[in-house]
């Protein structure tokens, strides 16, 4: 299942990323964070860590509250109460592009893509943050600017090639079938190079086939890219294979938190997921 | 048959970037630059030249302008037509303050006007989307309409209201008023156009069009993607009433000569998205279509009758022309909502595997 | 200073010293704003059950009129044009629904509007087509609408009510009031109700979409015209009243679009404060404000509450 494309060396190196956190130690840390919709309470009182280098899960139940802690994470929600620590650096309220700026990038369960671009651009959309070069230069078609766009493109193609896309390049996404929009979503994310990536259900919807492909693209860029992971997953099989630790949400809280072996032993896991007779 | 690719390898991705990478429609822009700026001004005469092809090249850069913010932005307008008429206003303050500075720079520098103007009220765009940005636009129309008319030191306090535009002279050439003849006006004209949708489609292509149609396509996941909405959404504003302010100056200086308010009503906001909705949303080339499309209907309605021998009233005709416009609108947005545009690339797929089907 | 007073002191004081004509002009923001509601209803009717913002709903107003005026011009009596208008309306929500809604079902809402853009400039095209462009004055006696006025005597003065504009309003009242009862208790409406909530679970419990939308645009028909009716009572029959009609969009943004009490407050609000802003404070700017007034109130108004007087708070998801 884990076997390493040749395309993936070829951008090993260089790409690591290097946010200046060790790895291993803690790069992102969220502290007792609620957050509710009126009346309904989403997310209660959850902490947990994310430590640089590993694959995270977080699993539950439906409505237990997952994608809601991402869409804390990434800044998208606020919570009413808790800190987010990433990078070092405590943050209470931001907006989404100001977390994006820090290196946090993710993909979406519902596939988010720009229906109406290309492949090709919507993995240069990625790379939005790492171009600069303002107005002035964005009018005239030679110079810096599309110098730019130039040396950009090779950085895309890079991740058109690691992710074996490069038949599709240039077709519009929207007619793409959903395997290939999922890939193409992992694709956007990666060129923003960041230092956590978050997955809201990359394999949902897939055939067993798409899975073991994502699960490998996951896995490399896990190993190669060195990037962080933080992901939702539904299918159990998966998620204790891929990921290094498992936090475990049910209605809004923490019922576990550890090693994958740990979490599948804990009884109230198995009651979340289960059920309990009454 | 003679439109193919084959063999037409690209080695880089400087070449792969390029706007037009097939050689037959490089070749397509070259012949067509040529017959506008040289065939069409030793041949034409001057109904073509000021009746058609000067309002058809106008219009085709308001609608780059709203299609900026409507087809790349997804953001909706009605407020065209008043941004333009800030475009003619502010042209004409400036010829009267500023008698000597040259009127192309002038009638450009009216863009940056109707720019800020257009900023000012793109800002509600942060807070509201859809249907109630057509409301802020059209307070952007009527409230714009309204200081055309009240503010008498927008038209030097004209006893008529009107602005009439004064003669000026480049190389010794007249270029506005009067006395300038159609083929110097249209010249001035189609300069202008070409530079400007040359700069847009630069602008589209990079990191700044970019952003606006990730906006356009889905804004949580552009915002989530590091994409400021702010700045993305306001400098579509921005843009696109540049492009509108410049299209109505020159309206005014190279076309009617004179205008007033109803120049620049809530219809010509209409018809400008008309324009853009028939030619394509999201497509330059698109934009031309739909200007062709909406200021030649007139035209070629109007002598119809006269080649089947009818005579039918100028009334009648105008409201048969409103009927075919209204229907034709709903005919495209159910046959092909992508518009002419999508039409033509569909017809340039075909032509490219002809003859076989695939 | 002067500035300052005449904005805010020297309008309150010539409310307070003249209260006759205050209060006559209270009573013509009430009127104009009946109107503004009734033109916003049809808006929200059409927007709730299908999701399409009807930008010819205006259009819709003048032509219903026309048809009407239409009718009787040829010799047809009141009664019978007045059936024969509705007939009218019946045809054009069959023909909307058969021609675009069907068409264009599961296309983009930005689509769909586009497509009642279209729609009014075909209807405006065909209306003056076949009823000419000039002004035509409402068959009010005709219809046995009272057209006298009463004079009160209020604090030293007097308020002229005319009474078409008394007729208006209870016809309006009568009109909301048919609706909500029409919604709340029949079957259809029922159904209708279910279509605005959720148009695949509607589907899936044997609703017939189409059916709805033909019912739902001739509802709005029938109060296009009302208040077409209406408004051709107090000025004449053209199609100047699309440009008035379009102030129903600042309405609906005041009052949300799918809230049919929202409609008919905001309607007031803006007539009440359209004609108070005319009066006392438009010679400040120079006349002439009402073009403008309602549009910039509710730009200033959407800046704090996006979603309305009485939508909910949007909570966006991805």
């Amino acid at each position: 299942m884990n076997v390493v494309t040749p395309q993936g060396e070829a951008s090993l190196g260089a790409r690591i990323v290097d946010d200046g956190i060790e790895p291993g130690a803690e790069l992102l840390k969220v502290e007792n964070v609620s957050l509710s919709f009126g009346g309904v309470k989403a997310i209660q009182d959850i902490s947990f860590d994310v430590k640089k280098g590993e694959i995270r899960a977080i699993i539950g139940p439906n409505g237990a509250g997952k994608t809601s802690m991402l869409n804390v994470i990434n800044g998208f929600y606020h919570p009413q109460e808790g800190t987010i620590t990433f990078r070092g650096n405590v943050r209470t309220k931001m907006r989404p592009y100001m977390a994006a700026s820090q290196g946090i990038s993710r993909t979406f369960q519902n596939v988010a893509l720009f229906t109406g671009m290309s492949t090709l651009d919507n993995i240069m959309a990625g790379r939005q943050l790492k171009m600069h070069k303002n107005f002035f230069w964005q009018m005239w078609r030679y110079g810096p600017a599309f110098n730019e766009e130039v040396e950009h493109r090779l950085e895309v193609e890079k991740i058109i090639d690691f992710l074996e896309i490069q038949s599709i390049r240039k077709t519009p996404v929207g007619q793409l079938p959903y395997g290939l929009q999922k890939r193409v979503e992992l694709g956007r994310a990666l060129a923003a190079e960041p230092s956590l990536l978050l997955l809201d259900e990359p394999m949902a919807g897939m055939n067993l086939e798409e899975k073991e492909d994502m699960s490998r693209f996951i896995l490399d860029v896990n190993q190669q890219f060195g990037t962080t992971i933080a992901l939702i997953e539904h299918d159990m099989g998966v998620v204790m294979d891929l990921a290094d630790r498992v936090v475990v949400l049910d209605y809004g809280k923490k019922i576990a938190d550890g090693f994958p072996s740990e979490v599948q032993a804990s009884q109230e896991v198995i009651d979340a997921y289960l059920g309990v007779p009454h | 048959m003679f439109y193919r690719e084959a063999g037409q390898f690209k080695t880089n991705y400087k070449d792969d970037q390029a706007v037009f990478p097939i050689l037959q429609d490089r070749l397509a822009i070259g012949l067509f630059l040529i017959v506008a700026f040289v065939a069409i001004p030793y041949f034409g005469n001057d109904f073509f030249i000021n009746s058609m092809m000067i309002p058809f090249l106008i219009f085709s850069l308001a609608a780059i302008g709203l299609n900026i913010l409507t087809g790349y932005t997804g953001q909706i307008s009605l407020g065209t037509g008043a941004f333009m008429g800030v475009g003619a206003y502010s042209c004409y303050k400036m010829t009267s303050i500023f008698p000597d500075v040259n009127i192309i720079i002038l009638i450009v520098g009216s863009g940056c006007f109707s720019a800020v103007i257009g900023m000012i009220f793109g800002l509600p765009s942060l807070r509201i989307k859809g249907f109630y940005l057509v409301v802020t636009t059209l307070a952007a129309q009527f409230f714009l309409e309204w200081c055309f008319i009240t503010i008498g030191w927008l038209y030097n306090y004209n006893d008529s209201g009107a602005i009439e535009v004064p003669q000026r002279e480049m190389f010794g050439i007249i270029v506005t008023g009067a006395s300038a003849t159609p083929v110097t006006r249209y010249l001035v004209v189609l300069s202008i156009v070409v530079v400007m949708t040359w700069v847009a489609s630069n602008i589209i292509r990079g990191r700044i069009g970019r952003a606006w149609m990730m906006i356009r396509d889905m804004d949580i996941a552009a915002e989530l993607m590091g994409v400021r909405p702010l700045q993305a959404k306001i400098s579509a504003f921005a843009v696109s009433s540049f492009y509108a302010g410049v299209a109505g100056a020159m309206m005014v200086f190279l076309w009617l000569g004179a205008a007033e308010v109803e120049s620049f009503d809530v219809n010509h906001s209409f018809l400008i998205l008309f324009m853009v909705v028939l030619g394509g949303l999201g497509s330059l080339l698109g934009s031309f279509m739909g200007a062709a499309f909406i200021t030649l209907l007139p035209i070629v309605l109007g002598a119809i009758p006269g080649i089947l021998g009818l005579h039918i009233n100028a009334a009648a005709l105008e409201h048969v022309k409103f009927m075919i416009i209204g229907a034709l609108i709903i005919f495209f947005l159910i046959m092909e909502p992508h518009g002419l545009a999508r039409l033509w690339a569909i017809g340039k797929q075909k032509l490219r595997v002809w003859p076989f089907p695939y | 200073m002067d500035l300052l007073y005449n904005i805010f002191v020297d309008p309150f004081v010539q409310m307070a010293g003249t209260p006759d004509f205050f209060l006559q002009v209270l009573w013509e923001g009430f009127v104009t704003g009946t109107l503004y509601s009734l033109i916003a209803l049809g808006f929200v009717l059409i927007f709730k059950a299908s999701g399409v913002f009807n930008f010819a709903q205006g259009i819709m107003v003048v032509f219903a009129a026309l048809s009407l005026v239409g009718f009787h011009a040829l010799g047809v009596p009141a009664y019978l044009a007045l059936f024969l208008a509705l007939a009218v309306m019946a045809a054009l929500a069959w023909t909307v629904e058969r021609v675009i809604l069907r068409k264009l079902v599961n296309q983009p809402e930005i689509i769909l509007f586009m497509a009642t853009i279209g729609l009014s400039y075909f209807l405006i095209g065909l209306g003056e087509f076949i009823f000419g462009g000039e002004p035509k004055s409402m068959i009010t006696e005709e219809l046995g609408l009272p057209t006298g006025s009463t004079v009160i005597d209020v604090a030293g003065g007097i308020v002229i009510l005319q009474h078409i504009d008394i007729a208006a309003a209870l016809i309006a009242a009568i009109l909301v009031l048919g609706l909500a009862i029409f919604f709340s208790k029949t079957r259809i409406g029922r159904a209708l109700r279910a279509v605005a909530d959720d148009h695949q679970a509607a589907l899936s419990v044997g609703i017939s979409l189409n059916q709805i939308w033909a019912i739902v645009w001739f509802a709005a028909g029938i109060v296009a015209l009302a208040t077409g009716i209406m408004w051709g009572a107090r000025s004449d029959v053209s199609f100047a009243l699309q440009i008035v009609a379009l102030k129903a969009l600042p309405v609906l943004i005041l009052g949300g679009f799918t809230s049919v009490p929202g409609a008919i407050i905001g309607g007031l609000i803006i007539g009440f404060g359209e004609k108070l802003f005319e009066v006392y404070w438009g010679s400040l700017l120079g006349g002439g404000v009402e073009g403008w007034f309602a549009y910039v109130l509710a730009l200033i108004f959407l800046l704090f509450r996006p979603q309305g007087l009485f939508g909910e708070k949007i909570i966006e998801r991805v």
